[in-house]
């Protein structure tokens, strides 16, 4: 029978940032499906324009509270790479480690607080503090762990301060990373009992093929901070080239720009990664991704959430993988700077153009940066994983409603939230970029 | 009664917030306190009946003027809650140039469908009762504005420089290196957060009540260094303060 469901989900919740789900079917016929986007405009890449590459990953940062660090990487790979800077082995690894654990934070607060409470049927973590208190404190604990991880690698985890162009201000004592050792092997437990809650977990089933996007690279290591960009339709570009190869386009019937590859749309993120580099994957993660029943080639958006249980047991392994190597080689404080907006000129500057391309918890973050002589911005321009993935979202909710149309506002509404949620989309970051859906 | 507590957000990067949620299970003892009815970030629940409001963000279009409003007659008692709330933070960068042409720099022929005024403090709509500063706010820092909150008295944001800080963390000075620092003139109450971890103070939390702006200039330029760069430096986090001073010399 033609059924009339209306769904307006004003504000939607438990994601970070502001966008509204509207959904017209009339007689059965959708109308209007789309995902709006109305955060306010905060024009960041207007904003970069002469302002110092020093200072750029400061300011950067600042697009996003949950993934600053990954902000913060992107731009100094754009700053790094537009004056011919090459990062020490150390700091690489740093680097790594500290992504590593921007990522497992991102992906803990999104799996618990974020996406769990729907699959627990309740509205946020409040009322499961009552009724699964050990997983709240669970989660409130692991993701303090890496708050704690953060803060003696980089200052703090929401906006890092010791990562500067050139390396850190600040570098590790034997202590600490003896500290953030344990801290690792306390995390390995809790995080087999976040895979064992997740299996206990039903995700709704729906499939849509789709191109998948991320950093691909011939290292014998699941790429998160180097490569090139590839996708699962077989497509492979050196980073440099982004331009060339995902389009920004305007939809006809509106005036949002979306961002395609080799087809109508492609999702990028955690599921991404994992559809494209599962062999690289660490044996216990592997691990975790069998007991999860995660296949390779998952096409349900809504397992995005799972694949990122099974990064977050990667990420967890490579973190004390780093440590173990920084201990037994000792970290070289000789290597420490002090920067602030290069008024000594310790760094040589040259005019020329940046690209950072860098896997952040929501998939693959570009910054790209045009700069004179003086090491000053003169073009900027950010591409969010967010904003990539709003035209693969929209895609699937169309391909969803008619699917779900039997089931009642109330579950439809749920579904699609569900739906949205499990991009765990990041709406401040992407709304510097034009975004937003009119309805006429 | 637990007082009840609603965060809004405005524009933002939602870091504070986050802020919030980094508390670990430190923020069960907070919510033994104080009821939260309303936290988008991480919760569904949609309370409109609430006693605080803690305002993240600033107000940078027409729509946001008018919520805050309404925010503002429905609370008790409002926080201004990090930089961009407290002071516009980072946002307010854009007012150092022209809204048309920088609109224009990022929306193209778009920028028309675009509601946006120059970005506001929360306080340049309405009365603010407690502010929270920095970028992101120092967690310790809430929590002392939130026991005043809760037993009704005043808190005083220090008035003295993050310098006072910095000389009791023992941190070398930066301008000892040659390098420039926001810390003269930055309201201290982060412990030098930064300095402690080997970066520049970048003056998120706002300039101090009287900021010697003009001899700070005049002493960066001594030391041969760039003016465009230091002025651009002041103005990181200081726009709408510095609107606000030339305001206060005018009257």
């Amino acid at each position: 029978m033609p059924k009339t469901v209306y769904v307006n989900v004003e504000y939607l919740t438990r994601v970070e940032g502001h966008g509204n789900i509207v959904v017209n079917v009339t007689d059965g016929n959708i109308e209007k499906c789309n995902l709006e986007i109305v955060e306010a405009p905060r024009l960041f890449e207007g904003m970069l324009r002469g302002r110092s590459i020093f200072e750029a990953q400061h300011i950067t940062s600042r697009i996003c509270g949950i993934c600053s660090c990954g902000h913060t990487l992107a731009s100094l790979q754009a700053a790094e790479d537009a004056i011919g800077f090459k990062q020490s082995a150390q700091t690489e690894k740093l680097r790594k480690l500290l992504l590593y654990q921007e990522i497992l934070d991102s992906h803990i607060l999104h799996i618990y607080l974020l996406a769990a409470p729907d699959l627990l049927g309740v509205k946020s973590f409040v009322p499961l503090i009552n009724s699964h208190n050990d997983v709240v404190r669970r989660a409130l604990r692991m993701k303090k762990e890496c708050n704690n991880m953060c803060e003696i690698i980089a200052g703090r985890h929401v906006h890092p301060i010791s990562t500067t162009v050139g390396g850190f201000t600040k570098l590790p004592k034997e202590s600490e990373l003896d500290r953030m050792r344990q801290i690792m092997e306390r995390m390995q437990e809790d995080m087999e009992a976040t895979v064992e809650l997740l299996t206990t977990l039903t995700f709704p089933s729906f499939e849509r093929d789709t191109e998948y996007v991320a950093l691909v690279n011939d290292e014998n290591e699941y790429p998160f901070l180097e490569g090139d960009v590839g996708s699962t339709d077989g497509v492979r570009f050196d980073k440099h080239e982004y331009k060339n190869y995902i389009n920004e386009f305007v939809v006809p019937h509106s005036t949002a720009k979306h961002t395609k590859l080799s087809r109508d749309s492609y999702m990028v993120g955690a599921l991404a990664r994992y559809n494209l580099n599962h062999e690289k994957l660490n044996s216990e993660a592997k691990k975790a991704a069998l007991k999860l029943k995660l296949e390779p080639g998952t096409k349900n958006p809504y397992l995005n959430t799972v694949a990122q249980a099974v990064e977050s047991v990667y990420c967890i392994e490579e973190s004390i993988k780093i440590i173990d190597e920084l201990k037994e080689t000792g970290v070289k404080h000789d290597e420490k700077i002090t920067v602030g907006l290069n008024e000594n000129k310790n760094i040589p500057v040259k005019a020329g153009r940046g690209i950072g391309a860098v896997e952040v918890p929501r998939g693959i973050l570009f910054h790209d940066y045009e700069i004179d002589a003086e090491g000053r911005i003169i073009n900027a321009n950010c591409m969010i994983p967010t904003n990539q993935n709003l035209n693969n979202i929209e895609r699937d909710m169309r391909t969803l409603v008619p699917e779900i149309l039997e089931k009642t506002e109330e579950e439809i509404t749920l579904f699609l939230e569900m739906l949205v949620r499990a991009y765990d989309p990041c709406i401040s970051c992407s709304t510097h970029f034009l975004n937003v859906k009119f309805v006429k | 009664m637990k007082p009840k507590v609603a965060f809004f957000d405005f524009a933002c990067c939602e870091g504070c917030q986050l802020q919030v949620a980094n508390f670990g299970e430190e923020l069960l003892d907070i919510l033994e306190v104080v009821d939260v009815v309303n936290f988008r970030e991480v919760m569904s629940e949609n309370g409109e009946d609430y006693d605080i409001a803690i305002i993240e963000g600033s107000i940078t279009n027409q729509h946001a003027v008018e919520r805050i409003k309404k925010i503002r007659e429905k609370a008790k008692i409002v926080i201004a809650y990090g930089a961009c709330a407290c002071t516009g933070g980072i946002n307010a960068m854009k007012n150092n140039f022209e809204m048309p042409e920088i609109m224009h720099y990022v929306y193209k022929d778009d920028a028309k469908y675009f509601d946006t005024i120059p970005t506001k403090a929360v306080d340049q709509v309405v009365k603010v009762d407690y502010y929270v500063h920095g970028c992101p706010v120092y967690p310790k820092e809430f929590v002392d504005v939130l026991k005043c909150v809760l037993q009704g008295v005043e808190y005083k944001v220090p008035e003295k420089s993050v310098c006072t800080e910095c000389k009791l963390n023992e941190n070398e000075c930066m301008f000892d290196k040659g390098l420039t620092c926001m810390g003269p003139i930055t309201k201290a109450g982060c412990n030098s957060w930064c300095i402690n971890n080997g970066n520049i103070c970048f003056g998120c939390r706002g300039f101090v009540e009287n900021p010697a702006k003009n001899a700070a200039i005049e002493v960066l330029k001594d030391h041969g260094l760039n003016p465009e760069l230091i002025i651009k430096k002041i103005n990181m986090y200081n726009t709408v303060l510095d609107e606000k001073l030339k305001k206060k010399g005018e009257e």
